[in-house]
């Protein structure tokens, strides 16, 4: 019970401290909102009113503490360039990057937990190697040259679907999230690269240990043993992995809703970068501070789960 | 009913063999001893009687007959049934052997879950008879419990009792006291001499001290360097030996005496 309370702190902590960085830091970047707004030939006075209308002339933690406030409450405040709540804004795009993320991770465990232990059912070094190999190369490919030649072949060639034309999970869901595929499997592929190579060194050190053996002297075999006693032991540091790839799907997420038209959060964010909406890039990083947050303390839950040697009393 | 015939042991990759030949049987309800310094083939030799070394990690030669099966021509799926049924296995770490994830119930279980069709209920109430007859108090509890959460000298009750629990014609017990404190070793041997004077289980006691052998064994064989040099009844082993690699390992057990005289 302490335990979790001190890692609730902590989470909140993290939360505050990443909201006050991501304030500092459009506090010291170049570039002023209104500017943007009123174009280059504003003229002093109105530069000035429309400082004092956005609050931006008062001092620096005022602004902080006022945007806490509102914060706490779920008000990110306006929106300097959509002429809305920034809650109101996000509200639509968190379930598309959501649902984006969901597949993405979907594919992740469902592609790579299977592969990494059929790759260790049976000692052959062939195989292997040839495994190895592949790995390399889908890890070495970046997720938006994937997405690029997916677009070509799948959505161009093949026509299994029609670039640009994604519905809103809201309006349809299953069409959206068909849409929605072939992106997130440009994200997933790396990571399923990558974890796939980390639950295999995982499997290989687990085999080598006493318990294996004692698995093997009741009778169970290599199949058995694999998947009664090693894959649990396995997963447990194939967790925590799985918990960091699913807080850079987000990021990875950012690129690709460029390449395949997804009006998510990633596209909002780097227009609202370019914009000079701080209200907004405000709130997606602190939005994505708390997924990584939640994911990473879902994680240490699941792995507490698992191996009971991590349950603190 | 455990027959060795001229049993031949070398890893791939390794010039020279781990096990040169050796011969030995257990008769049934019998506890053979065998002793050897450490590095003289006893743990390889239990390996192989048990098939958990096998031809993808080294040349084996010779026989292994169980109540008249050829242990070592016969088919994988043979092997499977064997073991954990007729022959079970006691290791020397029991913290390192068994599944650290695993609750102990089903951990004990898992030769009958394998060779058995009897259900959950069933399994579980042969699983605290074992653990019982292991003598540990407090059988549900320790169901229970996971292994981290046991003393040493618990666990390896709890090994036996996974050992016992399917009535297996042979243990092995390579050196299954070695990891212990002195007070619970002597209750381990008690236990196996007890189970194999109840049950008629046969024993193949692997240890590196005559003095432990001594108290649990009638017979012994003691090896040396992948051989047996020496198999005989283990009081005129110990007060005749014919062997000299015998007599240095009587020399080199440490009395009483010697301890005290530092
Ligand atoms: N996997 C292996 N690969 C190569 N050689 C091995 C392997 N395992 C054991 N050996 C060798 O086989 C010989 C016998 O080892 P073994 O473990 O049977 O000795 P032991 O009598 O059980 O000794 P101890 O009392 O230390 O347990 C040793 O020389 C050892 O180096
Ligand atoms: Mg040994």
């Amino acid at each position: 019970m302490r335990y979790a309370a001190k890692k609730l702190a902590m989470m909140l902590l993290t939360m505050v401290i990443v909201s006050f960085l991501a304030f500092l830091a459009f506090q010291i970047i170049p570039g002023d909102p209104t500017a943007r707004l009123l174009g280059a030939d504003a003229t002093t006075e109105s530069v000035a009113a429309l400082r004092a209308e956005l609050g931006l002339d008062r001092p620096f933690f005022a602004r902080y503490g006022a945007w806490m406030q509102g914060a706490l409450r779920g008000d990110f405040g306006r929106s300097y360039s959509y002429a809305m709540p920034v809650s109101e804004l996000l509200a639509g795009k968190i379930g598309i990057t959501a649902l984006l993320t969901a597949v993405s991770f979907l594919l992740i465990v469902l592609v790579s937990l299977p592969t990494g232990v059929l790759l260790c059912a049976r000692e052959r070094p062939g195989l292997d190697r040839a495994a190895n190999a592949v790995n390399q190369i889908i890890m070495a490919v970046p997720p938006f040259f994937t997405g690029i030649l997916m677009t070509l072949v799948f959505g161009l060639m093949l026509r299994w679907f029609v670039p640009g034309s994604f519905v809103s999970p809201s309006e349809d869901f299953w069409r959206s999230t068909a849409y929605l595929f072939f992106p997130a499997l440009a994200i997933a592929l790396p990571r399923i690269a990558m974890t796939v190579k980390m639950l295999r060194a995982s499997v290989r050190g687990e085999l080598d240990k006493d318990y294996v053996r004692t698995a093997y002297s009741r009778g169970n075999s290599r199949w058995q043993a694999l998947y009664r006693h090693v894959l649990r032991n396995a997963v447990v540091p194939t967790v925590a992995f799985l918990a960091m790839a699913a807080a850079d799907l987000v990021a990875g997420s950012v690129v690709i809703e460029q390449v395949f038209s997804v009006p998510g959060l990633g596209r909002l964010l780097l227009t609202s970068i370019a914009n000079r909406d701080y209200p907004v890039v405000q709130a997606i990083v602190v939005i994505l501070a708390l997924w990584v947050v939640l994911v990473n303390g879902g994680a240490d839950l699941l792995n507490q789960r698992l191996d009971p040697r991590l349950r603190l009393s | 009913m455990l027959e060795v015939r001229d049993l031949h042991v070398q890893f791939h990759g390794v010039d020279h063999e781990a096990v040169r030949g050796i011969s030995f049987t257990v008769e049934n309800g019998e506890i053979l001893g065998l002793v050897g310094e450490s590095g003289s083939g006893k743990t390889v030799t239990a390996m192989v009687i048990s098939a958990l070394l096998g031809a993808d990690r080294a040349a084996i030669r010779g026989r292994i007959v169980l109540d008249g099966v050829d242990l070592l021509s016969a088919a994988g799926s043979t092997i499977h049934q064997v073991q954990g049924k007729d022959i079970c296995v006691v290791f020397q770490e029991p913290m390192s052997a068994m599944d650290p994830v695993m609750r102990i119930g089903p951990q004990v279980e898992e030769c009958l879950r394998l060779h058995t069709k009897l259900n959950k209920a069933e399994r579980r109430a042969r699983a605290l008879q074992a653990l019982r007859d292991a003598e540990l108090q407090d059988a549900e509890a320790i169901y229970e419990k996971y292994p981290h959460e046991l003393s040493g000298g618990m666990l390896q009750r709890v090994m036996i009792a996974a050992a016992i629990i399917s009535r297996p014609k042979l243990l092995l017990a390579d050196e299954p006291t070695t990891a212990l404190d002195v007070t619970v070793q002597a209750q381990i041997l008690a236990l196996l001499k007890r189970l194999n004077e109840e049950r008629g289980m046969s024993i193949l006691f692997i240890s590196h001290n005559l003095n432990v052998v001594r108290k649990l064994c009638r017979r012994v064989a003691v090896m040396e360097k992948g051989r047996i040099v020496e198999t005989a009844d283990t009081e005129a082993v110990f007060y005749h030996p014919q062997a000299d690699y015998t007599k240095r390992l009587i020399a080199a057990i440490p009395t009483r005496r010697k301890l005290h005289d530092g």
